[in-house]
């Protein structure tokens, strides 16, 4: 096939890809809009296929094979809550294959006479760097997510300056590749330092900002995969990688403002550090936490004319969402009038907590969202927390000092009782107190979400 | 530059709701990797590394392909199972509070 000819082909897949993101912008149209860019990639690929001729074609097939299978394993297995993860270790291992087509195009140009030109350089360089912090830095936050290293945030003394030196350092290097002494190893340095810039950068930045980080690092795949378009001179690369590169860092800046924080300080204010401070003012306020046995909480809301549920990432963790719907059914034959207020960012991702509740086929005119179900509260009789912890505390409203001052929450303290379901005492995922759960109006009820529901089910049922 | 424009012009407006699949689909989407990888594999008189980083490549670049799209569907189609007619105004309303 001529390029040509290749080339003109490749206007489907970059059709297809626009149109892709445009239907996944509207909840009517998402599904296919995902469907429209499988089939253009599978486009994209057929094309290449028979541009590429028959070298090496096994390995090509065995290579997918392997990848695809691992792929559409994990997908497949993975449960609703652990999406997040999944979605950063996919683009990890984008970033990843960018950074590898960086170091085999410059492996190949190097013994050519007259050494690579300066603009191919500068993209290897460029994507080498950016697909490898990419990589590293997903892996990172798949980890955290994954809870196989610490959620909170980790940090040490220097840390922010370390970094950045680290970075400097990567970046004065690729200079140095890009003006002319064209080593191998030079790269190999670079990502080297890029894969521990991407550890250090992703580290410091607690779990709650990992969508934000996530989709932060979605942008730079993106990027690295236009970038390494340039070095291979393949349209399709550039066009879909620029694509994704501004679509993620628009979404990137659109969740950092649900949030009500700047993406500066997501990455930088190392969120969720206790400030010694705030920690002291919550313990010394000398509130007493009162725990309540699942038979006083079921009668509290047997007899309650309103009921709001608040879920968040214990629900999710818990899968007890259906168990929610049962108990909302049974208070509702009761004539409580039952909602469910959703933040934005409640779980781990935004609309986390309309996808779980959407499975367990809550109707949908009981989801309020957060600016309408926080005048509600006040003629609430009991808010039951199930689960979410930073999205109702009301540290944010109050306390200048606190790292999550100023982001909307539900103000579920408004209502006249809050019950919480927590697991224990320890804080959420951000590592922050909350001094709802001092506050003389709430009882906790410890235990897992899921368990704890089945008990309420049960209790409501035996009044 | 059109492709940036494009970009960010096709995102401009999307419902809170939608902001994790949309990650997931422009994950998916950046998958077009693997068309550079089959590109560096399929190179003539390549030597063992380039071998190598090439069929790593390729791995990885399907691996984000075929996973992208596969999470990107199961989350779309919880959405879908609610109200199967009414999914048009379901996600109006949510639009409005996107903010």
């Amino acid at each position: 096939m001529s390029t040509n000819l290749a080339n003109l082909l490749y206007l489907i897949p970059i059709v297809a890809f626009i149109l892709a993101l445009r239907f996944l912008s509207n909840p009517a149209h998402a599904r296919r809009g995902n469907q429209i860019g499988a089939a253009g990639m599978l486009v994209a690929v057929v094309v290449t296929w028979i541009q590429v001729g028959s070298t090496s074609w096994w390995a090509i097939v065995i290579g997918m094979a392997i990848g695809g299978g691992f792929g559409a394993v994990a997908a497949r297995r993975v449960k609703m809550t652990a999406m997040p993860q999944m979605v950063a270790l996919f683009n990890g291992v984008g970033g990843g294959a960018a950074a590898l087509i960086a170091l085999a195009e410059l492996h190949r140009i190097l013994p050519e006479p007259g050494r690579p030109k300066i603009d191919i350089a500068l993209a290897i360089a460029l994507s080498g760097l950016i697909g490898t912090i990419s990589f590293s830095g997903s892996m990172v936050a798949f980890a955290k997510l994954q809870e196989l290293i610490q959620g909170r945030p980790i940090t040490y003394p220097g840390q922010k300056l370390g970094n950045l030196s680290l970075l400097a350092v990567c970046v004065a290097l690729s200079i140095t590749l890009v003006s002319g002494v064209q080593d191998e190893w030079l790269l190999w340095v670079v990502i080297g330092g890029a894969t521990l810039f991407g550890v250090l950068f992703v580290l410091p930045i607690g779990g709650a900002d990992m969508p934000v980080v996530i989709s932060l690092l979605n942008a730079f795949t993106g990027l690295a995969v236009a970038i390494g378009g340039f070095e291979l001179e393949n349209n399709v690369l550039i066009v879909a990688g620029m694509l994704v590169g501004a679509s993620g860092t628009l979404l990137t800046l659109m969740m950092g403002r649900a949030m009500n924080r700047s993406i500066a300080n997501v990455l930088f204010g190392a969120f969720g550090q206790v400030s010694a401070g705030a920690a002291a003012a919550a313990e010394s306020d000398g509130g007493t936490v009162r725990s309540a046995t699942a038979e006083d909480v079921a009668v509290m809301l047997a007899y309650a004319h309103k009921v709001v549920f608040v879920p968040g990432y214990g629900l999710a963790v818990a899968q007890a969402q259906h168990d929610v719907r049962q108990l909302a059914d049974l208070l509702e034959e009761k004539g409580v009038e039952v909602s469910y207020a959703i933040h934005p960012v409640a779980g781990r991702m935004p609309g986390h907590m309309n996808v779980l509740l959407a499975e367990a086929n809550v109707p949908y005119p009981q989801l309020k969202e957060m600016d309408e179900a926080n005048p509600e509260f006040g003629r609430t009789d009991v808010a039951l927390v199930v689960g979410a912890n930073d999205v109702v505390n009301p540290d944010a409203r109050n306390n200048q000092g606190s790292p999550i001052y100023g982001m909307p929450i539900l103000n579920v303290d408004d209502a006249q009782s809050v019950v919480v379901l927590k697991r224990s005492m320890n804080p959420g995922f951000a590592g922050i107190e909350n001094p709802l759960f001092y506050n003389p109006k709430t009882v906790m009820l410890f235990g897992d979400a899921k368990e704890s529901m089945v008990k309420l089910i049960e209790d409501v049922k035996d009044l | 530059m059109l492709a940036i424009f494009l970009g960010f012009e096709v995102i401009s407006k999307v419902p809170t709701l939608l902001h994790t699949p949309l990650m997931s689909g422009t994950n998916a989407i950046h998958g077009i990797v693997l068309v550079g990888a089959m590109i560096v594999l399929a190179q003539p008189d390549k030597d063992a590394f380039a071998w190598v980083v090439g069929f790593l490549g390729v791995v990885l670049g399907s691996a984000n392909v075929v996973g992208g799209f596969v999470v990107t569907d199961r989350m779309l189609e919880m959405f879908k199972k609610r109200e199967p007619p009414k999914a048009p105004d379901a996600g109006s309303d949510d639009g409005t509070s996107a903010g």
